[in-house]
């Protein structure tokens, strides 16, 4: 059952990643990136990682995906890209270098000094005297990484003040909000 | 028959390893900048997917948690890039990498 479930998805990851690089228009390409982000949570519930799944399907599927489609459409960009290459062989340097990334990648993967020991100790993923999957995601979050999670919060006003000041139209003051019984604003000029 | 095959680690690294590289070949190709965003995604959700399986393999909840670190990262990387892009996209009309051409030297 595993093993078809793992097959299944792994297949639809691949699928919806590759129609994200190879579909023209680009909203075709943030549904099929929505596919291979449901697909990934599939395979996060496979290796009980229930919390991280479903925070998956939320944040990206819910939040980013829709963010995405909302600038596409906010700008008027959901026609076809142009196939014209301004670069001359930027597309056969682009496949090789990915072929290079895919064989480091996979070379260091076998490697046991690039992927570490066994820990095994701390708080493991079943079995001690721990709760359930989210109970023991909040035991570590809360103590071991605290500090790191503390940091994100400025990380995340950072962000959020950043791109309110760069989407805010510069140099023009906003528009006044019209009150009820007040002359036109032609009159007012 | 399949009973008697397990999914190992090794599968998942290498489902991530090879998510990773269309990630990877996809920002290289695609002009469109937001495209090239999704590919980082694809990027990121591949990094998301090894710390997922060593957690699994090492017995350790801490790639779980990792996991949520790299998520806060990808939402504020969205949030201020697609802020760059509407900036840019005022300016001209235009959202391609070629586009951005003024920023030479």
């Amino acid at each position: 059952m595993t093993v078809v479930l793992f097959f299944l998805f792994a297949a639809l990851t691949i699928g919806g990643a590759l129609g994200v690089v190879l579909a023209r228009n680009p909203v075709h390409c943030a549904l099929f990136l929505v596919l291979t982000l449901v697909s990934v949570a599939v395979l996060f519930l496979l290796q009980d990682a229930q919390l991280v799944a479903a925070v998956q399907i939320i944040v990206y599927a819910g939040a980013i995906v829709v963010l995405f489609l909302f600038v596409i459409m906010l700008l008027g960009v959901d026609r076809p890209d142009t196939l014209e290459e301004p670069l001359r062989f930027q597309r056969p340097v682009a496949f090789s270098l990915g072929a290079i990334v895919l064989a480091e990648v996979l070379f260091l993967a076998g490697q046991r000094w690039a992927t570490g020991a066994h820990t095994a100790r701390g708080v493991g993923i079943k079995g001690g005297p721990f709760g359930s999957n989210i109970e023991r995601v909040a035991r570590v979050l809360f103590t071991t990484f605290l500090w790191p999670f503390q940091i994100t919060a400025a990380l995340l006003v950072i962000a959020v003040v950043g791109s309110v000041v760069l989407a805010r139209r510069s140099g023009e003051r906003p528009e006044p909000l019209p009150i009820d019984g007040a002359p036109a604003e032609e009159d007012a000029r | 028959m399949i009973a008697a095959f397990h999914v190992t680690p090794t599968f998942y690294l290498v489902l991530a390893a090879a998510l990773f590289s269309i990630g990877a070949i996809g920002l290289l190709v695609r002009r469109n900048v937001l495209v090239m965003f999704m590919c980082i995604e694809l990027m990121l959700n591949a990094v998301n997917l090894t710390f997922v399986a060593f957690a699994k393999a090492l017995n350790d909840i801490g790639g779980q948690v990792l996991v949520f670190f790299t998520l806060v990262v990808a939402a504020a990387e969205v949030a201020v890039g697609l802020a760059i892009i509407v900036a840019i996209f005022r300016r001209r009309r235009e959202a391609t990498a070629d586009d951005l051409r003024v920023l030479e030297g």
